[in-house]
């Protein structure tokens, strides 16, 4: 795996517009976006509608992905191209979720729609109707997603990559700035995790940096040991799976995995350890 | 104002303005992008900490409109737009204060 198999730029994907095979994906929490304009040809997911499950806090399962890839009208041997917003949060969410359920050809957009915006690039309101397709997906790959007592067992053992701002890490905030600040019962962070946020590996326009500088940036500054498995969280699992995508695609780590539940449910968890301020 | 328990942008962009009363703990930081008085629908706002550390981005609304929950303290807001725009401006946030800061590009 390197860099060209799984990340593409603006210029690969205008080419690629209308070609048969692929399927160009937007994916917000924010749909109203891809209502507004979209890159032509390009369907949309919604993170929250489309891909939990409506009553218990999980994903979709494997008999809903299905239904939901068959009803888009995106078949196993597509290759499918994923951008969105907030630099590409949820489109590498997807990214994630896509190779959980065993996707092969899948691809995300350098810089995502931010890029795309910024370039003055065209967007399209034409909704396109995609033929059903009858799509079977494996069986989800428990390699690549973490679970709280896995999280709790690696406390000391594995790298723990929090990727929040330094605000929410070091327990002065419970979300992002651009949010109300709610959610986690406690503030704070993961005995013995290291802050990388997930902004640092990325360029004011989107685009992810180069292997090299986010090498200096894992190894270097934030002295993460490469040669040990690593999880990576967040507040609720996309940022986290921005830097999963750095980890795992881009650098070519064996062992990463996303812990989805992130913050929102470990901060809410009874009896766990938590730490506040910097890292130690 | 939406944003649920997700971390992206409020749908539909942001509406400035924040209810007075409401803010409680918040320290909001808001305003709006313009070019010769029009809105800038098309354009990212990014919040910087000290030493321009990225804190929050979110997409210009409709009215050319953002709004970030800060904490209180010195900010730096940036605005990108097409074109290869960036404009910058210092904001001093306050708890339970709506700090207002608009831009024209």
């Amino acid at each position: 795996m390197s860099r060209s198999d799984v990340l593409v730029d603006a210029d690969w994907a205008e080419a690629h517009i209308g070609t048969p095979g692929v399927v160009i994906v937007e994916v917000d929490e924010d749909t109203s976006a891809y209502d507004k304009g979209h890159i032509p040809t390009a369907i949309k997911l919604d993170w929250k509608k489309d891909l939990q499950d409506p009553v218990r806090r999980d994903f979709v399962d494997k008999t809903g992905f299905e239904a939901l890839m068959s009803e888009r009208g995106i078949s196993n041997d597509d290759t499918v191209l994923l951008y969105g917003g907030n630099n590409n949060w949820f489109a590498a969410y997807a990214y994630w979720y896509f190779r959980l359920y065993g996707h092969d050809k899948v691809l995300l957009l350098d810089g995502g729609r931010k890029k795309w915006e910024l370039d003055s690039r065209e967007l399209s309101t034409d909704v396109p109707q995609r033929p059903k397709t009858d799509y079977t997906a494996r069986e989800q790959d428990s390699s690549l997603r973490a679970l709280r007592d896995e999280v709790v067992a690696a406390i000391g053992k594995r790298n723990l990559v929090d990727v929040r701002s330094p605000d929410e890490f070091t327990g002065r905030l419970l979300a992002p700035a651009h949010l109300p600040q709610e959610q986690a019962q406690r503030a704070g962070h993961i005995p013995t995790a290291r802050n990388v946020p997930w902004s640092k590996a990325a360029n004011e326009d989107g685009t992810f940096r180069s292997d090299s500088e986010l090498r200096s940036l894992y190894q270097d500054e934030a002295g993460l040991d490469f040669g040990r498995d690593t999880i990576a969280y967040c507040r609720i699992g996309e940022r986290s799976a921005h830097t999963w995508f750095v980890l795992h695609e881009l650098l070519g780590l064996p062992d990463v995995k996303n812990y989805d539940g992130s913050w929102t449910e470990y901060g809410s968890l009874v009896g766990v350890p938590i730490e506040l301020g910097e890292a130690r | 104002m939406s944003g649920g328990d997700g971390c992206g942008a409020p749908a539909g962009g942001v509406r400035a303005s924040a209810a007075a009363g409401t803010l409680g703990s918040q320290a909001v930081v808001e305003g709006r992008v313009t070019r010769e008085g029009a809105p800038v629908a098309t354009g990212y706002a990014r919040l910087l900490g000290t030493g321009d550390e990225f804190v929050a981005e979110v997409p210009l609304g409709e009215d050319g409109g953002f709004r970030f929950f800060a904490a209180p303290g010195s900010w730096t807001l940036r605005v990108l737009a097409p074109g290869g725009v960036r404009a910058q401006r210092s904001v001093e946030a306050g708890y339970g204060q709506v700090t207002k800061v608009d831009v024209a590009i």
